[in-house]
């Protein structure tokens, strides 16, 4: 079993990254893209035997302890059987 | 009075910080080894700059979990003093010794430079020998250096004087030239609710000696000093 | 081609149940695979007595590459001057050392990371600094800097195809971030260096990393095996298949597709390589280390034979106990494999938990994997497999070295201007244009952008960091309280100069790197080397290394700067097209009381501008020049300008023949190329014993305390000096300049004569000064001082420049960022 963490700053606060990957594609020539946020994305893999109650429970954890800091980003998970 | 340095896997101003205490200061100063709660003693912590943990996931998001850090915050909150230069100033954020957090540069990349800074308060155990509106030149190196938190803390830190220091330029005015990371409100430096904690971006250990520059981030280590022999 | 040789020394043969490594099946394919040629096969048959097995066979290949061996260049690298009374350690090892007194040495060196670098750029470029921070701290030294010589193709829109430049741009992004995340990270200060740009180097960029480190003299480490039954422990980050090949791949030239060998570009990580120096210098603290070598370049391969060459020893090493990141691999991945943050240690029988333990304190692997023996051979085993088994010397000191022919070498350039840069030099001119065109051109622009982005100020040592001339670094704990030592280093490569004239642009490259030092007022006692230059299997290629190296020798020998070590950097070449003949020199100095570092930049208003400039040799002093000259406007002074008559046909200078040396010297100034867009000529005359007399003078000012700043007379002459002295702090200058430095007013202005330099002290300090100058065979005029906000330069009389020094700076600091931002308009 796998978890997918992917985290990204929080809406309200400013993404110069994003800014910058948005204004190159707009330079480029891709219309189409009105904006990009972007961040980082996580691949655990989980202790076999894990129930998926236990297993989203535990991810839970580690992405709002571990690998988002509140004040500024957020998280989403999928987990993958 | 006793000072002790963090060291964490990956600080590389652990050693700078260390010979001003003992070298300018002149006073006993030990290196606290991340991996134990055993805080010796000390008077002071300083959190020294650097790349803990290779500053991986976050800047400072690993430090905050070590034993030493725990102790750190039983340390604070009983009112030992904390000071946190750069990469301390982000570990400090992270284990939430002080609000908001220390987002990538705007202009994106590491930026090395002297910049000065206004002093906003005097009334801190860090800021004790400074005046009221005092420029200081001292050097920046980082590449999270921008200072965000939501408005409601950012109108607690203004309303209770709790912002020590912001960028400006030579003459003491706040713009956005002088402005080198994007940081609200040109923050350079912040306390916490019970001033004996201070986080900074800005190098005084890189500002103790004329030799180097500047000798301006000195005041800020014997106003340490000084708060401590009167305590 | 399989066929093995009747006889041979069949090493193990005597040992019981020997069994040779299995033979591979040798095909010209294969052999052509790892750049062998036939006659070098036929050495290594002869070596091994038998056909090589594929594991071995790798193994050779690196070790044989241009990169390992210097087997075309060692011939003429022989001639280098090595020695001197300061030197403790010279080539051979992994950096050179000399003694800086006080009971500390300080290990340098310069290497090259360059076809990495236009492959992947950060990562290229970031490697390149771990590699020679290890080649450092493995020598028990603790860097306390680093600088780079870098090279890239035009930035500038127009100046090349759009494609290129953008590449360009690319590259150079990548390249400074490289450098900076990892020495940011690993936390050592970085001093500049510089940044230079040709379009030879669009497709062949040049990163070239210097790093310096200090060390108790009595503590130095060697990359030496010892004791038979010793350990062999590998520590530090686990082996992948990054980089196979990757010192190969440094040796040939670039080809079309070979971006496509992108999986053999190495990723650095800082972080460990941080955990791993505080490691290593504390596991040495111990006493239990006996030998040390970090795995650079062909990896594991090339740290067990040289260990074991250096102690005449051999390393039996297990593989299967080599720390593994990837399954599956095999021996000749893991004896290949180029990754980074590796090093290789011999400890004391008996005393390896002291070792390890250290290494766990870090949170590092370190495994024992081998043993020392007392034959010097490699053997290597691979589940208890033997799967290499080779004489060290074959791959170190017996391996291959090649004569290979020395051409001629003739830059395909005019000696006389063409027709159109005459017209352009008689032409009435705008001096201030021209200055604000120069000080906007890649090579003169600040390179602020570069510096900001490196941590110059780690470790509280940088008392003078990049911008200035050279980097000065204090020493804590040495000389008198708050009067410590320092150091000081500069790099320096003029390489349009190199392809006019190898032999006297690498002349100038000492000189100049050396200079540098000099003017902050250390001692120049040291240098290292990296010597970047085309195909050595051209004629013409190796006549341009050979004349370089002469020049390096004599320059070297002269200025008592010896070379300790340094790096050699062949086929570097794109499709066919050479780089011009780049030697980079880093040259190291000494301080005795670092407070007395004399800055580049003007400190305050009203002190004295002088130049200093050598009496040319058999002529006596003129003593003209000490008479105030009678200004004649510029209207009348006679142009254009290869019809300049001497100014007074009374005096005895000023012949046809000087005049003529001057535009000769004027077509490779920076002037010609930027502001006229033309080049001709040869590099400007050096005198290398009035360059010595320079340094010995600059260093007794310096320590007298008389001078507030010096600058030498570089790219764009003393217009560009003069400005760049002001920027700093805003400080302006009046001067009016020497007419002995004016065969043509032009070249006065613009000119880039060696050996000149200008110093700015106050007023009550000149006659000394003079004094001393002259005792050193050195002129020097007062020119004019400090003050204002604007730079006013005027010749005979006649403001020839005029602006304000903050109009100038900002022409000067915007322009490589706005030029690296220029993006193509769709």
């Amino acid at each position: 079993m796998k978890a997918h963490v992917y985290v990204t700053l929080k809406t309200s606060v400013l993404d110069p990254q994003g800014q910058t990957i948005q204004n190159a594609l707009r330079k480029i020539g891709f219309t189409g893209v009105d904006g990009v946020r972007q961040g980082k994305y996580f691949v655990l893999s989980l202790a076999k035997g894990l129930t998926l109650e236990a297993a989203k429970a535990e991810v839970e954890r580690v992405a709002r302890e571990v690998l988002t800091n509140p004040v500024i980003e957020e998280y989403t998970y999928r987990i993958e059987e | 009075m006793k000072f002790g340095v963090l060291v964490f896997p990956g600080s590389n101003c652990d050693h700078d910080t260390y010979n001003v205490i003992s070298e300018i200061a002149h006073q006993p100063v030990t290196f606290l080894w991340h991996d134990s709660e055993d805080l010796q003693n000390v008077d002071a912590v300083l959190v020294p700059g650097g790349f803990a943990y290779g500053d991986y996931l976050r800047t400072g998001a690993i430090a905050r979990f070590s034993p030493v850090m725990q102790a750190v915050k039983r340390f604070a909150d009983a009112g030992g003093i904390v000071l946190g230069i750069c990469n301390g100033f982000q570990i400090l954020t992270e284990s939430g010794l002080l609000p908001g957090a220390l987002m990538r540069n705007a202009g994106l990349k590491y930026i090395c430079k002297q910049v000065h800074l206004r002093t906003e308060t005097t009334n801190s155990l860090f800021t004790n020998q400074l005046t009221k509106g005092e420029v200081l030149q001292i050097p920046i190196g980082h590449m999270e250096g921008n200072y965000y938190c939501d408005a409601e803390t950012l109108h607690q830190l203004e309303s209770e004087d709790r912002i020590a220091f912001r960028y400006c330029t030579p003459k003491g005015e706040i713009t956005r030239e002088a402005n080198p990371n994007g940081s609200l409100e040109n923050i350079a430096g912040i306390l916490n609710a019970g001033r004996n904690v201070l986080g900074m971006m800005p190098h005084p250990d890189r500002s103790s000696e004329k030799l180097l520059g500047s000798a301006d981030g000195w005041k800020i280590f014997s106003s340490m000093v000084n708060a401590l022999a009167t305590r | 081609m399989t066929t093995a040789p009747s006889s041979g020394q069949s090493t193990g043969a005597n040992e019981e149940n020997y069994v040779a490594p299995t033979p591979a099946t040798v095909t010209p394919e294969l052999l052509a695979q790892h750049s062998i040629t036939p006659d070098e096969y036929e050495r290594i048959l002869t070596a091994l007595g038998r056909v090589p097995s594929l594991t071995e066979l790798g193994i050779y290949s690196v070790m044989w590459s241009e990169h390992c061996s210097y087997k075309s260049s060692k011939v003429h690298l022989k001639r280098l001057p090595t020695k001197s009374g300061r030197v403790v350690q010279g080539p051979g090892e992994n950096a050179g050392i000399i003694d800086v007194g006080d009971g500390w040495a300080c290990a340098f060196k310069i290497e090259s990371h360059n076809h990495p670098s236009y492959i992947e750029p950060h990562q290229g470029a970031a490697t390149g600094v771990g590699g020679i921070l290890r080649d450092i701290f493995t020598m028990g030294a603790r860097p306390l800097a680093v600088m780079d010589s870098l090279r890239f193709g035009p930035i500038q829109r127009g100046s090349q195809a759009d494609d290129l430049v953008s590449k360009n741009h690319s590259i150079v992004e990548g390249v400074v971030s490289g450098i900076a995340g990892y020495g940011n990270c690993f936390g050592v200060p970085n001093l500049g260096g510089e940044t230079k740009f040709e379009p030879c180097y669009s497709g062949n960029p040049l990163v070239n990393a210097f790093a310096l480190g200090l060390v108790k003299i009595d503590e130095i480490f060697y990359g030496k095996a010892a004791g038979v039954g010793n350990p062999v422990i590998y520590v530090g980050a686990k082996t992948g298949r990054d980089g196979i090949h990757g010192a190969t791949m440094a040796s040939e030239e670039f080809k079309e597709g070979s971006e496509q060998k992108r999986p053999n570009v190495q990723v650095g990580d800082p972080f460990m390589e941080k955990l791993l120096l505080e490691a290593c210098l504390e596991a040495m603290k111990t006493g239990a280390i006996v030998g040390i070598q970090d795995m650079g370049a062909a990896g594991l391969t090339c740290s067990t034979c040289e260990m074991g060459a250096r102690g005449g020893v051999g390393l039996d090493v297990e593989l299967d106990n080599v720390p593994q990141r990837e399954t599956g691999m095999n021996s000749y991945e893991i004896m290949l494999s180029e990754s980074q943050e590796r090093m290789l240690l011999v400890a004391e029988k008996g005393r390896e938990k002291e070792v390890l333990d250290v290494f766990a304190k870090w949170g590092l692997d370190a495994v024992i994997v081998g043993t020392v023996k007392p034959e010097s051979r490699l053997r290597i085993r691979h589940h208890g497999v033997l799967v290499a088994d080779i004489p060290n010397e074959s791959l170190t000191d017996d391996a291959p070295i090649y004569h290979r022919p020395v051409g001629e070498w003739s830059a395909p350039v005019l000696v006389e201007p063409s027709d159109d840069a005459q017209v352009a030099l008689s032409e009435p001119r705008n001096y201030t244009a021209d200055l604000r065109k120069l000080l906007a051109s890649a090579n003169v622009s600040s390179k602020r952008w570069v510096h900001e982005q490196y941590d110059t100020m780690v470790q509280t040592n940088t008392v003078q960091g990049p911008g200035g001339e050279g980097g000065v670094m204090r020493i804590k704990g040495t000389g008198m309280p708050r009067h410590e030592r320092g150091l000081a280093m500069a790099l320096d490569g003029n390489s349009l100069w190199c392809y006019l004239d190898p032999k006297l642009g690498a002349m100038h490259a000492v000189a100049e790197a050396a200079r540098k030092v000099a003017l902050t007022g250390a001692t120049p006692v040291a240098a290292t080397n990296c010597l970047n230059f085309g195909n050595p299997e051209k004629p013409e290629i190796m006549a341009q290394l050979s004349a370089a190296i002469d020049g390096i020798a004599e320059a070297c020998t002269a200025l008592k700067t010896p070379i300790t070590g340094g790096n050699v950097s062949l086929y570097n070449e794109t499709r066919g097209e050479g780089i011009y003949p780049t030697p980079v020199l880093g040259v190291v100095g000494i301080l005795d009381d670092v407070t007395k570092a004399v800055p580049a930049d003007f400190q305050r208003s009203g002190e004295a501008i002088l130049l200093l400039w050598p009496i040319p040799r058999a002529e006596e002093p003129n003593p003209d020049l000490k008479v105030p000259f009678e200004p004649l406007p510029i209207s009348q002074y006679p142009l254009p300008a290869l019809e300049v008559k001497p100014r007074d046909e009374a005096e005895p200078e000023g012949t046809e023949a000087e005049t003529s040396a001057d535009l000769i010297a004027f077509g490779s100034s920076e002037f010609a190329k930027v502001v006229l867009g033309s080049i001709w000529g040869r590099p400007p005359a050096l005198d290398l014993a009035a360059e010595a007399e320079l340094h010995n003078l600059l260093g007794i000012l310096a320590h007298k305390k008389l001078i507030s700043s010096a600058r030498d007379l570089s790219d764009g002459g003393i217009a560009v000096a003069l400005a760049e002295s002001a920027f700093s702090h805003g400080i302006g200058a009046t001067v009016e300049q020497e007419p002995a430095l004016m065969a043509n007013p032009l070249f006065g202005v613009f000119a880039e004569p060696a050996s000149t330099v200008i110093v700015s002290a106050k007023q009550a300090n000149i006659s000394e000064i003079q004094k001393l100058a002259s005792e050193s065979n050195y002129f020097s005029a007062r020119i004019g001082a400090t003050g204002g906000d604007r730079l006013e330069l005027s010749i005979y009389g006649d403001p020839v420049i005029s602006a304000s020094v903050a109009e100038l700076k900002e022409v000067w600091a915007s322009a490589l960022e706005s030029a690296l931002h220029d993006e193509v308009t769709a």
